[in-house]
């Protein structure tokens, strides 16, 4: 069932255009991520989603809702948590989730909430002395403590280290695994890659594909590339005659092997049927980065 | 609302160098000005009134109200605005306007428990007799704030950072405090001076506050300046008041 339902929405600026053409569509009960380079749209994108800018053309609707005319019915289904939207820097953590929690009319329980990122050690710590990560498990808390079907997540990770950035992810799993229909904006591919069902790759305002991680990448001609050495020398057409095999390069020291589908143990089977061994074997993936590449012609970051 | 209120007045005793301009300073320095002998001697300048019957007590009033409106206001709803304190309640069911709201009554209720110590104390301290006309006084204390707390809102509007919407609200403040009469009661400046005073919306909220403080009824213009001010004022911070 789709929970949200963006369709040609456009939306300028006085002296730019941030979203020229964006459509898509979220299921309820999955994560789906808006990915794209810096200044692609997308927080302009989700701003238009949360009603909190007016879209120039194009239709949204949030649970069937539109954001703008239905305001205060969106803000009770709708949680979230904006890129750089701080709290008072004096505010205790326990107080922010209990004043968040009086806005709507049936809160979660904040103090269970409050556990569940983490924070039950931090109550009583102000904002302002809690660590990047703390801060932004926190705003997730006030995301979802209106309990909201859906909840929009925008650049949740910026700026925390790997293990901050890992906890945060775990808790976006577990959100998801309560019910919540996530929106995840990013511009980290790796983030994107892990954490979505689904996902929408923008760049300059407009989309360039939709569909699985593991389907961008196919569609963008996702390639594997096999290196290894060989421990004795290897027939070029043994290989080639391989269906998942594209092309094969190098001579006797270094050997690079591309394909798609199960290209690693397809090589490696035929090898051994010639009692080669592959040597300091490496699988490189193809990457969204690739895939978003392979569509625009830049890379993400 | 009654949360919002309790959270934001918590978050308001924790800032609590902000009490010491706009409760100890005024009361302070009524205290201390006004046990100068001097002061308390009638004197001709001021028609045979004391310094300390209406001129001190109005003018440290003044002060408090000054501060509330002119920094402490802008500042705290300026660093809101450029934080996304007030952006992300935008997302919520409650609009921040509540936020604002909140502020507002807080810094009134801040101003009113500095004007009833400076009343009080200079009751007890100084012999100062307590407005003879309190419900022209309470009105005009009303009409003044909303005045000040309007005029406080438009520079909350214009500034983009809580550092800049403390500079604007100096620079403005020293001015009106000096054509209030702060260091030279309207009863001794010059002609000129006097009409500027009586435009500048503190002079008047001081003026009215000293006459019924004395008893009597305000100038009509002070007052039509005072409600002329709420109104310009209070239209332009709706119209140019920014959320993010």
């Amino acid at each position: 069932m789709k929970v949200i339902e963006v369709r040609n929405l456009r939306k300028s600026y006085p002296h730019h255009v941030a979203v020229e053409d964006v459509s898509f569509e979220v299921a309820e009960g999955e994560i789906f991520g808006i990915l794209g380079p810096n200044g692609a749209g997308k927080t302009t994108t989700v701003e238009c989603v949360a009603g909190l800018r007016v879209p120039d053309s194009g239709t949204v609707r949030v649970a069937g809702l539109d954001p703008h005319d239905d305001r205060d019915e969106l803000r009770r289904v709708l949680g979230v948590q904006l890129q750089s939207a701080a709290l008072p820097e004096k505010i205790k953590v326990w107080e922010a989730l209990d004043l968040y929690a009086s806005f709507y009319p049936h809160p979660a329980d904040w103090e269970e909430l409050m556990g569940r990122v983490g924070l039950r050690e931090k109550r009583d710590t102000a904002f302002a002395k809690l660590s990047g990560g703390q801060r932004q498990r926190l705003s997730v808390a006030l995301a979802l403590v209106g309990r909201p079907r859906v909840a929009v997540l925008d650049e949740l990770t910026t700026g925390l280290d790997p293990q901050a950035r890992r906890d945060t992810w775990e808790l976006v799993g577990q959100v998801r695994d309560s019910g919540v229909t996530i929106v995840l904006v990013t511009h980290f591919m790796e983030e994107a890659e892990r954490l979505c069902d689904r996902l929408t790759l923008i760049d300059r305002g407009r989309v360039v594909a939709t569909g699985t991680p593991a389907a961008l990448v196919a569609q963008a001609g996702g390639e594997q590339r096999l290196r290894f050495r060989p421990s004795a020398p290897v027939d070029h057409a043994l290989l080639l005659a391989l269906p998942e095999v594209r092309s094969v390069t190098g001579g006797g020291e270094h050997l690079e092997v591309t394909g798609v589908g199960d290209l690693a143990p397809a090589v490696t089977l035929a090898l051994a049927e010639h009692r080669i061994v592959p040597t300091d074997l490496r699988v490189e993936q193809a990457t969204l980065d690739d895939a978003f590449l392979a569509l625009t012609g830049r890379t993400l970051s | 609302m009654r949360k919002i209120l309790a959270v934001e007045t918590k978050l308001y005793l924790r800032e609590w160098p902000v009490m010491l301009y706009t409760i100890v300073l005024p009361v302070g320095l009524l205290l201390i000005l006004g046990s100068i002998p001097d002061m308390g001697r009638p004197d001709p300048a001021l028609g045979g009134q004391r310094v300390t019957d209406t001129q001190l007590p109005a003018m440290m009033t003044l002060l408090a109200m000054l501060t509330l409106a002119f920094t402490v206001l802008p500042t705290v709803l300026t660093t809101y605005r450029e934080r996304g304190v007030l952006r992300r309640m935008s997302t919520t069911p409650v609009h921040p306007a509540r936020m604002l709201a909140g502020q507002l009554l807080i810094n009134v209720a801040v101003g009113v428990v500095s004007t009833v110590l400076v009343v009080v104390l200079g009751r007890l301290v100084l012999g100062t007799a307590m407005p003879r006309q309190p419900v022209g006084f309470v009105l005009v204390f009303l009409l003044g704030t909303a005045a000040l707390m309007a005029m406080g809102l438009v520079i909350a509007s214009l500034a983009t950072s809580g550092k800049a919407a403390s500079g604007i609200g100096s620079v403005v403040m020293f001015p009106l405090m000096f054509v209030a009469g702060m260091w030279l009661p309207r009863e001794v400046m010059p002609q000129a001076l006097r009409v500027f005073s009586d435009y500048s919306v503190a002079g008047p909220f001081a003026q009215a506050m000293r006459a019924t403080w004395a008893g009597g009824w305000p100038q009509p213009l002070h007052l039509v300046v005072m409600g002329a001010a709420l109104l310009v004022f209070g239209w332009l911070a709706v119209r140019l008041f920014r959320w993010e």
